[in-house]
């Protein structure tokens, strides 16, 4: 089974990275970018077949290690 | 002293630790490596050193918080042992949730060397007896991320329970933005546990310590927690 975590920084939290990818994407000419915030995707391949399990896992494993829940949130989808 | 230094994959400031303690506590520490379930007995002082524990994969720290050593280092902290991280130490403390908050990116995006002025707020814990309250130390920093934070009820009790031991200051003491090099709240350079028993700073006092190589202001930290253990022992 395949699933897809996503990291996102908390509304609030300041993000350096997004802002200088921001800052580098109007000096190419990129136009009508107003905000960028920068995260993290983890694809991930699970053994079993029962999809509520299948994310109740990768709960687990964002809650204990994925993301720094401190600043940061996360999403599950699994992709079946 | 009988301390013992961490050592995780990416650690690199761990022989710079090893000469301090050596140097001022007057014994070699246990060199102890992650995959290790217990502290040596006897152990009085755990010391997270600095580095980049697995390359600052994921985030910094993250991955060194979840070693096995970091379990043996929970209940030696719970039992009130005392716990000192450095750096990417502090980083590992914040991230195994033994301290509060997280240490994100410098502010200017850069990784940040060189020299920086200390405010030591309190002289009544076993860290910073070696200094009078009000004290300004000079000690170096080298990080990337050191920029500390946490939620705003985080930072009151904190600051509400004199738990902020070091901010970054001008030299003579003055808490002001064109000294706070990284961009820490509250110009945050180091704090304490609730328990007053473990400490987690991002500059490196082992590195100032012989009249040698400069100047020697970390000494009072690690003289004092050798004074401190001498004491209770």
């Amino acid at each position: 089974m395949k699933a897809r975590v996503t990291v996102t920084l908390k509304s609030g939290i300041l993000d350096p990275q997004g802002k200088a990818i921001e800052g580098a994407l109007r000096s190419l000419g990129v136009a009508g970018v107003t905000s960028v915030r920068q995260g993290k995707v983890f694809d991930i391949e699970i053994d079993g077949a029962d999809p509520a399990q299948a994310e109740a896992l990768l709960k687990q494993a964002a809650d204990k290690l994925l993301a720094n829940t401190v600043i940061e949130n996360y999403k599950v989808d699994v992709v079946g | 002293m009988k301390a013992a230094v961490l050592v995780f994959p990416g650690i690199n400031r761990e022989r710079d630790m090893a000469r301090t303690l050596e140097l001022i506590g007057g014994r070699p520490p246990a060199m102890v490596w992650h995959t290790e379930r217990q502290l040596p007995a006897g152990t009085d002082l755990a010391v997270i050193p600095g580095g980049f524990s697995y390359g600052d994969y994921l985030r910094c720290g993250a991955i060194a918080a979840r070693a096995p050593i970091m379990a043996a280092v929970r209940s030696f902290a719970a039992g009130g042992g005392l716990v000192l991280g450095v750096c990417n130490g502090f980083q590992i403390l914040c991230e195994a949730g033994i301290l509060p908050g997280v240490l994100m990116r410098n502010q200017n995006l850069r990784f940040i060397c060189r020299e920086v002025y200390l405010k030591v707020e309190r002289s009544d814990t076993p860290f910073t007896r070696g200094y009078n309250a009000g004290q300004v130390i000079r000690v170096p920093v080298a990080h990337g991320e050191g920029n500390y934070i946490a939620d705003s009820e985080t930072i009151a009790r904190l600051e509400g329970e004199g738990r902020v031991v070091f901010r970054y200051s001008s030299p003579d003491g003055m808490i002001d933005p064109n000294w706070n090099h990284n961009g820490a709240i509250n110009a945050i350079a180091g704090i304490l546990n609730a328990r007053g028993n473990v400490l987690g700073m991002m500059p490196h006092p082992e590195n100032h310590v012989e009249a040698s190589i400069g100047p020697t202001d970390g000494r009072g930290l690690f003289a004092g927690l050798a004074e401190h253990l001498a004491r209770a022992a």
